[in-house]
């Protein structure tokens, strides 16, 4: 039986990429999932956190709790975001107390043995393994499970595809011929592979990888997860 | 000049440098073979972490107890221990020991302590020739700079480099043939090691039950260094200590496979005092100085301190996407990549802080590092430790106006609008907030609705 679903929309989807947070809907309906929106909710705190600005960003995690208070069940398409409340928020606020309903999408869809979600993808995919999914969440081989269930999708890896995009929140402002650089190599090693396009479980590593193939003129585009999942055989 | 200033340009020039990123990468790669092998040769490479990190978990929750426990053995065996609390005590105490023993030439092995506090000028104003005797810390010195890496000094420089240097320096080099130049380097170190009156070297290890210093190098250089010489001198950081002579038989193996994918480097040597009667070899005085220079600051800290366990493998380096592009020379600091940003902030101040803001977190480096050090959070306990003491105060006020925003939907819906509307109107201009993102990448194509307007919509 699947429980109803609280939608973690994090501020950053919400603004620059709500499709994907339409894309995570979709799927979990078809999947037979009872949905709801916390309208209340902002951001998780995490540009504060990681600048060190720890007393803001614990007011926000207060916040961010009590939004999701009544929830049974909390999904985001964001490892990020997802690692940044149940990784962090125990070292920001002490506690751990109502952490463990927290869900990245894809470690959801797993968790209730969803493999295969009746997806329809007939292009040439290459996967970046988000770095706080995999080294916070340990998110690495689900999303591959997902896409070789998806009906016409050809999985191709590319060498290093856990070595980090270069994104890094403010860092990619801060640093930015530093992270425009991690960018490159990640983008050549992602072209190398010739997919169609790239793919991963974080929106802000996909924006900064689509932000460097645009700038370089590639015919690679990115796609979350979620909306490869959500597509379907064309009627 | 301050550091800040200079990481971030000199970090910029290195990143836009193909021909420098190339030769990291390549050398980056062949270490992923080597560590892939090394890992391969335990049973169990994760346990082994685990148990390496508890040894050392254990010598820093007691240094102290340990520490003394290896000086009452140094002293009994006729050895001299000298507790330094800053650089200068301990550039002092050993340049005054050249001065006095009459010691014109000194050979060192590779110490990154004896960088830290600028031992070889000291030594040099005390009217001493200094040699550095690892292969890649003598082709750094020649070239006078600093290593570029803890363990591999001279890895940013080619065969043609390296040659150039050695034509430019050294006598009758005819080709860049790697056999020539390793002969040439040789000449000159046998020389000095015959003739230097002391040897400087590290220490791997302090290993408290046996008040025994363990060094490895894969030159051997170490060991004639510190045998030849009629004084050895033993230059090293307090944390240093481990408490038995048996935690060497899982630290020596896991050291040498997490820097550089060996079983074991080739010589791995055991030192505990100067020679004794009835001994034909080794130095006839025997001094450690132990150095503090910020260590039981940090060791105060009980929730950082457990970045004092590094040993010093440089696999956090060789992990660092950052330091994979910027390479060791553009931090400005004894201790580059992650642990040295972990570090240098404790150790010098805040003038360091923007070290811990150079990574974007991606946590390679604590999945790598053979004593498990958190690296990657320890970065971020430095920039809530740099906020708390100074911070730019646009930034602070950025921050404040941040969780106004968000601490109500309302407001966060307002200027999100605003925020959108700001950025078309002043893309161009000096003005625009995504300036510093344009310049490497184009800018996401923003949708007309937000998430929770759609959702209103119905359209979800």
């Amino acid at each position: 039986m699947l429980p109803r679903v609280a939608l973690f929309i994090p501020c950053f989807v919400d603004q620059v990429c709500p499709q994907v947070g339409v894309d995570m809907a979709r799927v979990l309906r078809r999947i037979g999932c009872e949905i709801w929106f916390p309208e209340d909710q902002t951001c998780c705190g995490q540009p504060a956190f990681n600048t060190g600005y720890w007393q803001d960003a614990r007011q926000l995690a207060a916040r961010f709790l009590k939004v999701f208070d009544k929830a049974e069940v909390v999904v985001g398409p964001s490892g990020s975001c997802v690692a940044m409340v149940r990784k962090f928020y125990p070292e920001l606020l002490h506690s751990t107390f109502g952490l463990e309903k927290f869900f990245e999408f894809s470690e959801f869809l797993l968790k209730y043995n969803m493999e295969d979600v009746g997806a329809s993808f007939p292009h040439k995919v290459t996967v970046h393994d988000s770095c706080h999914a995999n080294r916070e969440l340990g998110i690495r081989q689900g999303p591959r499970k997902l896409l070789k269930n998806v009906r016409g999708l050809e999985l191709i890896e590319m060498r290093d595809s856990d070595e980090c995009c270069g994104f890094g929140g403010t860092f990619s402002v801060k640093f930015g011929a530093i992270s425009a650089a991690m960018g490159d190599v990640k983008t050549g090693n992602a072209e190398q592979t010739q997919a169609d396009f790239v793919t991963a479980v974080d929106p802000s590593c996909l924006m900064h990888i689509d932000g460097i193939l645009r700038k370089k003129r590639s015919p690679m585009k990115t796609i979350h997860l979620a909306s490869i999942l959500a597509s379907e055989a064309a009627q | 000049m301050n550091p800040a200033r200079e990481f971030l340009l000199n970090a910029a020039a290195k990143s836009v440098d193909l021909a420098h990123r190339k030769i990291i990468r390549k050398n980056m790669d062949h270490y992923e073979v080597r560590l892939a092998e090394g890992v391969a040769r335990f049973a169990d490479w994760e346990g082994a972490r685990d148990v390496c990190s508890a040894i050392k978990d254990d010598a820093i929750e007691h240094l102290g107890d340990y520490l003394k426990q290896f000086e009452a053995k140094v002293k009994a065996r006729g050895g001299v221990v000298f507790w330094a609390e800053t650089a200068e005590e301990a550039r002092d105490y050993v340049a005054n020991l050249a001065r006095d023993r009459g010691v014109k030439r000194v050979v060192k092995s590779k110490s990154m302590v004896t960088e830290e506090i600028h031992l070889t000028s000291a030594l040099e104003r005390a009217g001493c020739e200094v040699l550095e005797t690892d292969l890649g810390e003598y082709i750094v010195q020649l070239r006078n700079e600093p290593p570029y890496h803890i363990v591999t000094p001279a890895m940013h420089l080619t065969r043609k480099e390296i040659y150039e240097t050695f034509k430019e320096k050294l006598p009758g080099i005819t080709t860049d043939e790697p056999v020539e130049l390793v002969a040439a380097a040789r000449r000159v170190m046998r020389e000095f090691f015959f003739s230097a009156e002391m040897g400087i070297s590290g220490a791997n290890f302090l290993v408290a039950d046996s008040g025994m210093i363990a060094l490895t190098t894969n030159e051997g250089n170490a060991r004639l260094g510190t045998a030849l010489p009629r004084i050895h001198v033993v230059v090293t950081g307090i944390e240093k200590v481990v408490p038995k002579l048996s935690d060497l038989g899982i630290l020596w193996p896991t050291l040498a496979g997490a820097a550089t994918g060996q079983s074991l480097s080739a010589y791995n040597t055991l030192i505990g005092g100067p020679r004794r009667q009835n001994e034909v070899d080794g130095p006839e005085e025997f001094h450690v100085v132990l150095l503090d220079n910020g260590r039981t600051a940090l060791l105060a800290e009980s929730e950082q301190r457990e970045a004092l366990k590094c040993i010093r493998c440089g696999a956090c380096l060789n992990n660092c996407p950052v330091y994979r592009q910027i390479g060791g020379h553009a931090y400005g600091t004894t201790y580059q990549g992650p642990i040295g940003s972990v570090l240098t902030p404790h150790f010098r101040g805040h003038d360091f802080d923007h070290l811990s803001y150079a990574s974007s977190l991606c946590g390679a480096c604590t999945a790598g590092c053979p004593v498990k050090i958190d690296l990657h959070h320890h970065l971020l306990r430095n920039r809530r430790n740099a906020v708390q003491n100074s911070r730019p105060l646009l930034e602070r006020i950025a921050f404040r106006l941040f969780r106004w925003t968000m601490l109500s939907s309302a407001r966060y819906t307002w200027f999100a609008g605003i925020g959108k509307k700001l950025a078309t109107l002043l893309r161009g201009t000096a003005f625009d907030p995504l300036r510093e993102w344009n310049r490497y990448r184009t800018p996401p194509q923003m949708p007309k609705k937000s998430f929770r307007q759609m959702w209103r919509d119905g359209d979800v």
